[in-house]
């Protein structure tokens, strides 16, 4: 009766060993993972001697995955990132214009004169000079709406158009305002993927969280700050038509101008047409590079649009000067010497070599749609990182080697079979951590020696069940059997309640609190199978080959 | 020869000063609570916006020196506080600075975090920052919300398990156990005035898992003697209950207090208040199972024999593997 099946003791062992296997990359940590980058970039196509070295430090039979290590424990910079999508709202507006003033130009003999009013960026205002022609106004706008063609747009335009007096108001519908939305989102998540991959750094998580929020984790950088220099910056380039330079800060602007400030030279202005000749969007490369002079430039190559603009442009107007403006502020407002018709020019600035570098990989990586407002943001250094690691380990390892005393006090024998279990344990946590890519954080650790300590609970509700059998005066073999099969419920129970507030702080938390909440869980399910499986085999085995008349647990 | 936590055979009356062991829980509880309203707690920047700074140095730390060089800086509610800890190595002296949330920023405000920091630099030219966290007091609001929600879902969600595997009673029972450990881990924060932040929010949670699990252990022996001893009094079963998961009480909460406290040792300071919640929670959901729980299914009274029907609809699932 306490007999357990040949392939049943085989799978169970097995089971063990595979979680030793698999936990073991992770005790030569530091070489495992250098064997893997360098295996990866071996893959590439890269080779190099260093790599080759790199290759060697690990057998390649060995399984080589890793858990990783959170940004609490290696290092890094985590930014909680709000995309302004309104932000989109006003430029998707001015693109509409065009249409709308052609359309409206072609209905003249009903609506009268048209012009546009300011109002929010959101929305397109137009006054037209005969109230009366209204209704035909607002016809000819609407038939330049499209059909929305998302899930959940379905039937509906793309603009809503209403009248108040004689004011004709063009906004975005609301379903193309959640569709501009997600669109916005995922451009913002491309580009800063593109950015941050750019920069070179390891690892990067970058995720969208809920309708407008981006998750940025990057190990192993040193600051938020140089992290947020990189994304946050939308890095928004276009050249403008100068009107004017002025130190006025108020100066008077005629319809359709800006006012933009100097990036270096703090009190000059400059006034400029609102409408750039060409954007950054028409960008294909930029890099860093030198001028004439040795200072630090980036230059910039348009592609076969953009080229065209900007060689008509200068060709036009020869001797005027025209600015380059980045993110509202004037880098350079040069007087064009002659017409540039490749399409390729450079930016000369008050730049050092870093901020030259930066600014080219911002270029190529392309614009954010929208601003970003950074919400939340953490930096951890990794000397922080590693000695909470060294501090982890050792508690871990006194937790370990108190929690084994106590129960091979208690226990003689039957505690030694727990201890082999509670390793077992352990490893397989390591294991299954390394095999699913799991994050251990500060608190993981905390949860693998809580675990350590709540592990032994259901050892230790056998053990004393079987004590309790014992005094029953029932034979060892019985008591033993009756031990596992009575206290299987109170275990069950116990754990599967545990297991539940475990998924709790999953579904619910972030960051540490969910490595932590992994942690628990893979652990509550490994104790459940130590204790049920592993110490059984371990009982049976020893009972089995002793057959002892008297037990004593 | 074996260490044994407790004699073979107990048989502690668990009742006999079940009103001082009762009520002092409830004055424990209400202790708690007034002290949460007196003194309120300790919150962490996740919870309130802001930012903290860790800052490390050779130097010693002069929390005056710090507090007079940011002084000029018109922060707000500026505190500086040095950290001890055994792990730190002799010349490792490590201050925290917290700052309040900045009036009407929704957002960080990196300036003011790269301005702090050049003002200790002119302090202490040799100071470290190992980390600097900044919440908005727009995720801060979140994060309270979530945090709240965490909280009631894991009650509801024990009060639901416990009365499908038990019978309501029990369920009661084990939830204001939950209760009185969630409001006395408050308390001891409170009074103690240890930050109160995120993870503070997941060791609650821990707690919880721990004190129903003793509880549910409990329980169980409960559910088995009621179908063993039939006409024994209901508090004499619930005796004979506590007695014989007695030992293995004691020797769950031993090991998990053995390892707690060698991580609140030498884990760090980073997580110490962490632990710390946990060690408490631990010691209180211990005892909160045999004195809380039990004590309110006995006064809520058990229906012992099934053929008269009961509010306690969950009994068509307690038998599942009983």
């Amino acid at each position: 009766m306490l007999d357990i099946p040949l392939w049943k003791k085989v799978l169970i062992l097995g089971i063990c060993a595979a979680g030793l296997l698999m936990a073991l990359p992770n005790a030569n940590y530091s070489n495992v993972e250098r064997y893997n980058d360098a295996v990866s970039a071996m893959e590439g196509g890269i080779t190099s001697p260093e790599l080759e070295a790199d290759a060697g430090l690990w057998p390649s039979i060995l399984p080589s995955n890793l858990m990783n290590l959170g940004l609490d424990l290696r290092g890094g910079a985590h930014l909680l990132a709000e995309v302004q999508v309104e932000d989109v709202y006003g430029s998707r507006m001015d693109g509409y214009w065009p249409a709308v003033r052609d359309a409206l130009r072609e209905e003249r003999a009903t609506v009268g004169t048209i012009r546009r009013q300011p109002g929010p960026d959101s929305e397109l205002r137009v006054r037209i000079s005969q109230p009366e022609g209204m209704e035909a106004a607002v016809a000819a706008v609407r038939a330049l709406a499209q059909p929305i063609t998302t899930f959940t747009g379905v039937g509906s335009s793309d603009i809503d158009v209403s009248a108040n007096g004689d004011v004709l108001t063009v906004q975005l519908s609301e379903a193309e305002r959640a569709a501009t939305d997600d669109r916005t989102m995922q451009q913002s998540l491309e580009i800063i993927r593109r950015r941050v991959d750019e920069a070179g750094t390891r690892e990067p998580t970058i995720q969208r969280q809920g309708a407008d929020r981006i998750l940025i984790q990057v190990p192993g950088i040193g600051s938020a700050q140089e992290l947020k220099s990189l994304i946050g910056t939308t890095a928004k380039l276009t050249f403008h038509p100068v009107v004017g330079q002025t130190s006025d800060a108020n100066a008077r602007l005629d319809g359709r101008q800006i006012l933009v400030p100097d990036m270096d030279d703090a009190g000059t202005y400059y006034i400029l047409e609102q409408t750039p000749v060409v954007t950054g969007d028409d960008l294909v490369d930029s890099q860093p590079a030198f001028d004439q002079n040795g200072l630090p430039a980036v230059t910039f190559r348009f592609n076969g649009a953009g080229a065209r603009d900007f060689g008509i442009y200068t060709a036009e107007n020869i001797g005027s000067p025209f600015a380059i403006v980045l993110d509202d502020e004037v880098v350079t407002a040069p007087v064009i010497q002659s017409a540039i018709p490749g399409g390729t020019g450079q930016i000369t600035g008050n730049f050092d070599v870093t901020e030259s570098t930066q600014l080219s990989i911002l270029l190529r990586a392309g614009a954010l749609p929208a601003e970003m407002t950074f919400l939340e943001e953490r930096t951890i250094g990794p000397e922080l990182g590693q000695d909470s690691i060294d501090a982890g380990r050792i508690a871990a390892t006194i937790a370990m080697a108190g929690v084994v005393v106590f129960m091979i006090a208690s226990y003689g024998l039957f505690g030694v079979f727990a201890t082999v279990a509670l390793l077992i344990n352990v490893a397989l946590i390591v294991g299954i951590l390394s095999l699913i890519g799991g994050t251990l954080t500060l608190p993981g650790i905390a949860g693998i020696v809580l675990t350590v300590g709540m592990a032994v609970d259901a050892n230790v509700l056998v053990f004393e069940r079987i004590r309790e059998e014992l005094r029953t005066a029932k034979g060892p073999a019985r008591a033993i059997q009756l031990g596992y099969e009575r206290a299987l419920s109170a275990i069950v129970d116990a754990n599967l309640t545990t297991f539940i507030i475990a998924v709790i702080l999953f579904v619910l938390g972030s960051g540490p609190v969910r490595g932590f909440s992994v942690t628990l869980g893979i652990g509550i399910i490994t104790s459940v199978f130590t204790a049920l499986f592993v110490t059984r085999v371990f009982v049976v085995m020893w009972f089995e080959r002793r057959r002892p008349k008297k037990l004593e647990v | 020869m074996r260490l044994r936590l407790v004699p073979q055979e107990t048989n502690f009356d668990f009742f006999r000063f079940r009103k001082v062991t009762f009520g002092g829980s409830v004055i424990a509880v209400i202790a708690s609570i007034v002290l949460w309203l007196v003194m309120g707690l300790n919150f962490g920047i996740d919870f309130l916006g802001g930012t903290t700074i860790r800052t490390e140095s050779r130097v010693e730390v002069n929390v005056g020196a710090y507090r007079d060089a940011l002084q000029p800086l018109n922060l707000g509610d500026v505190s500086i506080t040095e950290v001890f800890d055994p792990t730190f190595a002799d010349d490792q002296n490590v201050a925290m600075v917290r700052i309040q949330a900045q009036d009407g920023a929704e957002s960080v405000t990196p300036e003011v975090i790269a301005l702090v920091e050049d003002v200790l630099r002119t302090v202490d030219p040799e100071i470290t920052f190992p980390s600097v966290e900044s919440v908005g007091p727009k995720v801060s609001g979140e994060l309270v919300t979530t945090a709240l929600i965490a909280l009631a879902a894991a009650m509801a969600a024990m009060l639901f398990y416990i009365w499908l595997r038990f019978e309501w009673q029990f369920a009661v029972g084990a939830v204001a156990a939950l209760v009185h450990d969630v409001v006395l881990t408050i308390g001891i924060f409170s009074l103690l005035q240890i930050r109160f932040d995120l993870a503070t929010i997941a060791a609650l949670l821990t707690v919880l898992g721990y004190s129903i699990n003793d509880t549910v252990v409990l329980f169980d022996r409960l559910r088995e003697n009621l179908i063993k001893y039939k006409k024994t009094p209901l508090m004499e079963v619930m005796n004979r209950s506590t007695n014989e998961t007695l030992s293995r009480t004691l020797m769950t909460s031993g090991t998990t207090i053995v390892a707690l406290l060698a991580l609140i040792i030498l884990g760090g300071d980073v997580i110490r208040g962490f632990v710390f919640a946990i060690l408490w929670g631990v010691i209180v959901g211990t005892y909160s199972s045999v004195y809380v729980a039990k004590n309110v299914v006995l006064m809520l009274g058990v229906n012992r024999d099934p053929k008269k029907p009961d509010s306690g609809a969950g009994t068509q699932f307690g038998n599942i593997d009983a």
